[in-house]
């Protein structure tokens, strides 16, 4: 195929939709097809456009009849797709971004990542009124940052029916890495169901969609392999906890369909490439609810950006990306054949899949899948740090001391090793008690990819690994910290900062206008958290010192504690939360005032 | 602030670690017409834990039923639950062997108390004798999973009693399940009437084997040996019962 009749093939379908927007239509014509940045073969730097360009452009929020893996669906569409189509600005340009609402309720739009005016950030109730029905509103802010970004809004439970899209900002200057060709991957988990009825049966049947819990063979079959008394041990401690070690997912892939650019993984969407070209993928998993492995068998991946920000190459062969994370990788194939895109979902329930291919109509192998992992020792992390306010009995089987190292062997060994980084890390403090800034926290596994890898399989990105170029501007030391738990209870689904749910706060968290701080997040709750912060970067301080990375959604593992700097610039109120769709909606949800 | 102390103290409870930063006590500020960014949520569910057929030894065969329902939020609920049987053959309507509504509140991650007024007696007629209750509860899971209902009952005849339910649920598969689960009756006067000893009255055991053909819908069967004893037994062999039974039952649980 020549490369100049495929390139022209988007341009006019682009055409097609924007002038389709503009008449308020542009559904129709769109029915049936792939979302239009989904091209079969990208981008390449030569021909560096987009499908709904900045700096001014119009969207549509409809809810219309579309197919998805093959059958009938009612999702939220935007210029009829679903999920949306990629907006490209470029750094440096004032955005115009015109939302009209075709619904019967009000919506939304959030740019997820973007540093921009507090009453442009789109978070109903917080920055603005939301968008009524039949009204457009329109955005508008300037463009100061690059990378990939996406946005998605943040009306009700929308999200979760393909109410979001890829947003893609070229920089103004050289990035510190070439390539010959851009894929953009967005990850989402579709369902048939209503999600308030995934709601309600989260809220009112715990473990409902689980299809993976331990049962009685897992018993035997732990004994036959650690003996009984150290599976006793193992079971009746979380028992005895009333919980389960197998609530990986609280939705799983028993109702979702994960998507690839819209795709199910029957339908393999194909990415293309030419024998020897260096291609840029933009990751982005704009799931409601599912953390994904991504990996591309016979393909080592160069990590170069995470949230839209540079870092420092890491070669990766597999990589974990949170909710609301993006995750920009490298690929260069040398031979003419094709590659599969894996990405599993963490509790192994399900994969989104895709294939980069030199030609349409390829497939790859499809690796198995990995069998769900049980928690561990390690998901108790927090609970360990700070006995005050646990009651005896509550401790009793979580005390590290009991655990021999045989106890150990069978569980994610991934996760162990957190005694060890706590050793490690308690240097360093400074006159004030509190850590030099870029340090890790005692209680961080920012060395440890996650539940379910196994760090000896193949080389898994950690956040350890981010580094960033240059360090960021503000230099300060943070001046104060402000520590935050994430608290929950499984049983009743209820989810929170401080055992306090957004209905019961008296108030908004208060950041002074320009102080640093250093907000430091203690997961307590036996499930991975990514919490996003709006308006202002969080600096990871995973020990890197002044190189700490920049991200807008961190993700906190069950027990861990980790910490962020913040340069409290943005003046106004915005949204802070899980990015878990049905975790914000239980509860976990905050608003930061900076003044 | 003190309207705020019913929450904060339940805030507290909730929280494993409640350690909360000093923040200022000003909302932010939106203005009045904006929606709030988080709608709060009232659910409702309602589960007929058994709704069996069964078949004992010596006894009339039954249908049986045990259903609750709740209506509310996190912390606040309100209940409906009832438990009772229709004796076949007996040429008598169904009988509430307790039908009750309950507020109830969570005290604790797993456990919530109950209290509120319950009725005894025919479901449509006077076949059987009747009285109402104030009952206080504690329901909730223990450690280890054992699924708990605890309730003290006071009649308005001031007769005293109290029950005790617990069941678990051993996964065999991811849909099979055997659930074995007991309940306990004691009461501290005699009621006659309603076959009510003083002491200890009765203990039952049973074992169900379920299958989950959807979350929703589980059929089981199950057996269940029942014993009675000390007034509460001769009540029964004056009335020519048996003291003690086996059975079997079939049925489904279901929930909406």
């Amino acid at each position: 195929m020549a490369r100049s009749s495929v390139i022209t093939q988007p341009l006019s379908r682009r055409r097609l939709l924007k002038g389709g927007a503009a008449l308020g239509i542009g559904s129709a014509a769109a029915l049936g097809l792939r979302p239009a940045w989904a091209d079969p073969w990208g981008q390449t730097n030569v021909y560096a456009k987009g499908v709904e360009e900045g700096p001014e452009v119009a969207l549509a929020i409809r809810r219309e009849s579309l197919e998805i893996d093959g059958q009938a669906a009612r999702p939220y569409t935007i210029n009829g797709e679903s999920p949306g189509p990629m907006i490209r600005l470029k750094e440096g340009q004032d955005a115009v971004l015109r939302v009209t609402n075709l619904l019967d309720e009000p919506t939304s739009i959030h740019w997820h990542g973007l540093i921009l005016p507090p009453d442009q950030d789109g978070v109903p109730g917080v920055s603005f009124a939301g968008i009524a029905p039949g009204e457009t509103f329109t955005y508008r802010f300037p463009v100061r940052q690059n990378g990939t970004y996406w946005y998605h809004s943040h009306s009700g439970l929308q999200e979760q029916l393909g109410h979001a899209g890829p947003l893609i900002i070229d920089a103004a200057e050289r990035e510190p890495f070439r390539y010959d060709r851009e894929h953009v991957l967005l990850l989402t988990d579709w369902t048939f169901e209503d999600p308030m009825a995934v709601f309600r049966n989260l809220k009112t049947a715990e473990g409902y969609y689980n299809f993976q819990e331990r049962t009685i063979g897992d018993f035997f079959a732990d004994v036959r392999e650690k003996g009984f008394a150290a599976t006793a041990e193992m079971r009746g401690m979380w028992a005895k906890m009333r919980m389960s070690s197998r609530d990986i997912a609280d939705v799983t892939g028993s109702t979702y369909t994960y998507l690839l650019n819209g795709h199910s993984p029957e339908e393999n969407w194909t990415a293309l490439f030419k024998a020897g070209e260096r291609i840029r993928l933009r990751v982005i998993n704009g799931s409601a609810m599912s953390y994904f492995d991504v990996r591309i068998p016979g393909l080592k991946m160069t990590v170069v950006a995470a949230d839209g920000q540079p870092v420092q190459p890491v070669p990766v062969d597999e990589f974990r990306i949170g909710v609301a994370e993006t995750y920009d990788v490298l690929v260069a194939p040398e031979d003419d054949t094709a590659y599969t895109i894996f990405a599993e979902s963490m509790d192994r329930s399900g994969y989104a899949r895709a294939t980069l291919a030199p030609r349409e109509g390829m497939a790859a192998e499809i690796p198995e899948r990995r069998r769900i992992a049980d928690r561990g020792m390690e998901a108790m992390g927090a609970h360990g740090m700070d006995h005050s306010s646990m009651s005896d009995s509550d401790m009793e089987g979580m005390d590290h001391s009991n655990m021999s190292g045989d106890d150990r062997e069978g569980m994610d060994h991934s996760e162990m090793d957190h005694g060890g980084s706590m050793a490690r890390e308690s240097a360093k403090t400074r006159g004030n008690g509190m850590l030099a800034a870029g340090e890790a926290q005692p209680g961080s596994r920012y060395d440890q990819a996650g539940i379910g890898i196994d760090p000896n399989a193949r080389r898994t990105l950690v956040y350890r690994d981010l580094k960033a170029f240059t360090p960021w501007p503000d230099r300060r030391e943070p001046g104060r910290e402000l520590e935050l738990h994430l608290t929950g209870n499984m049983e009743r689904y209820m989810w929170s900062f401080d055992g306090k749910t957004f209905s019961e706060v008296t108030g908004p968290i208060h950041f002074e206008k320009d102080e640093r701080l250093r907000l430091i997040l203690v997961n307590d709750t036996m499930m991975e958290h990514p919490i996003h912060l709006h308006g202002m970067w969080m600096e990871l301080e995973n020990g890197q010192g002044e190189l700490i990375p920049r991200k807008h959604t961190l993700n906190i593992k069950p027990g861990e504690r980790v910490s962020a700097l913040i340069t409290a610039d943005a003046e106004g109120s915005w949204a802070f939360h899980c990015h878990l769709l049905y975790h914000m909606d239980a509860g976990m949800f905050r608003v930061v005032k900076v003044a | 602030m003190n309207t705020r102390i019913p929450m904060i103290a339940a805030g507290a409870l909730l929280a494993t670690l409640p350690l909360s930063v000093a923040l200022a006590e000003d909302g932010y500020d939106a203005p009045a017409d904006w929606p709030a960014p988080m709608a709060k949520h009232n659910m409702a569910m309602a589960l007929f834990d058994r709704l069996e057929y069964a078949v004992p030894d010596k006894g009339h065969e039954e249908l049986v039923w045990d259903f609750q329902a709740w209506y509310g939020g996190d912390i606040n609920r309100v209940y409906l639950k009832s438990e009772g049987e229709n004796v076949q053959g007996d040429g008598e309507d169904a009988e509430f062997e307790s039908l009750e509504l309950l507020y109830s509140r969570l005290i604790a991650d797993f456990w919530e108390l109950q209290g509120g007024i319950g009725y005894q007696g025919g479901v449509f007629s006077d076949d059987h004798a009747e009285r109402g209750y104030g009952v206080i509860g504690l329901q909730g899971v223990m450690p280890y999973g054992i699924e708990t209902d605890l309730a003290f009952q006071v009649s308005d005849e001031g007769d005293v009693s109290a029950s005790f339910e617990g069941e678990y649920d051993l996964r065999l598969t991811q849909r099979l399940y055997l659930q074995p689960r007991t309940e306990i009756a004691v009461a501290a006067s005699e009621a006659e009437a309603f076959g009510v000893g003083e002491g200890l009255n009765s203990v039952r055991v049973g074992m169900r084997l379920g299958y989950e053909v959807t979350r929703r819908l589980a059929p089981y069967v199950g057996a269940y040996w029942q014993k009675q004893y000390g007034d509460t037994a001769d009540i029964a062999r004056h009335h020519g019962d048996p003291t003690e039974d086996t059975g079997i039952v079939a049925g489904a649980r279901l929930m909406f």
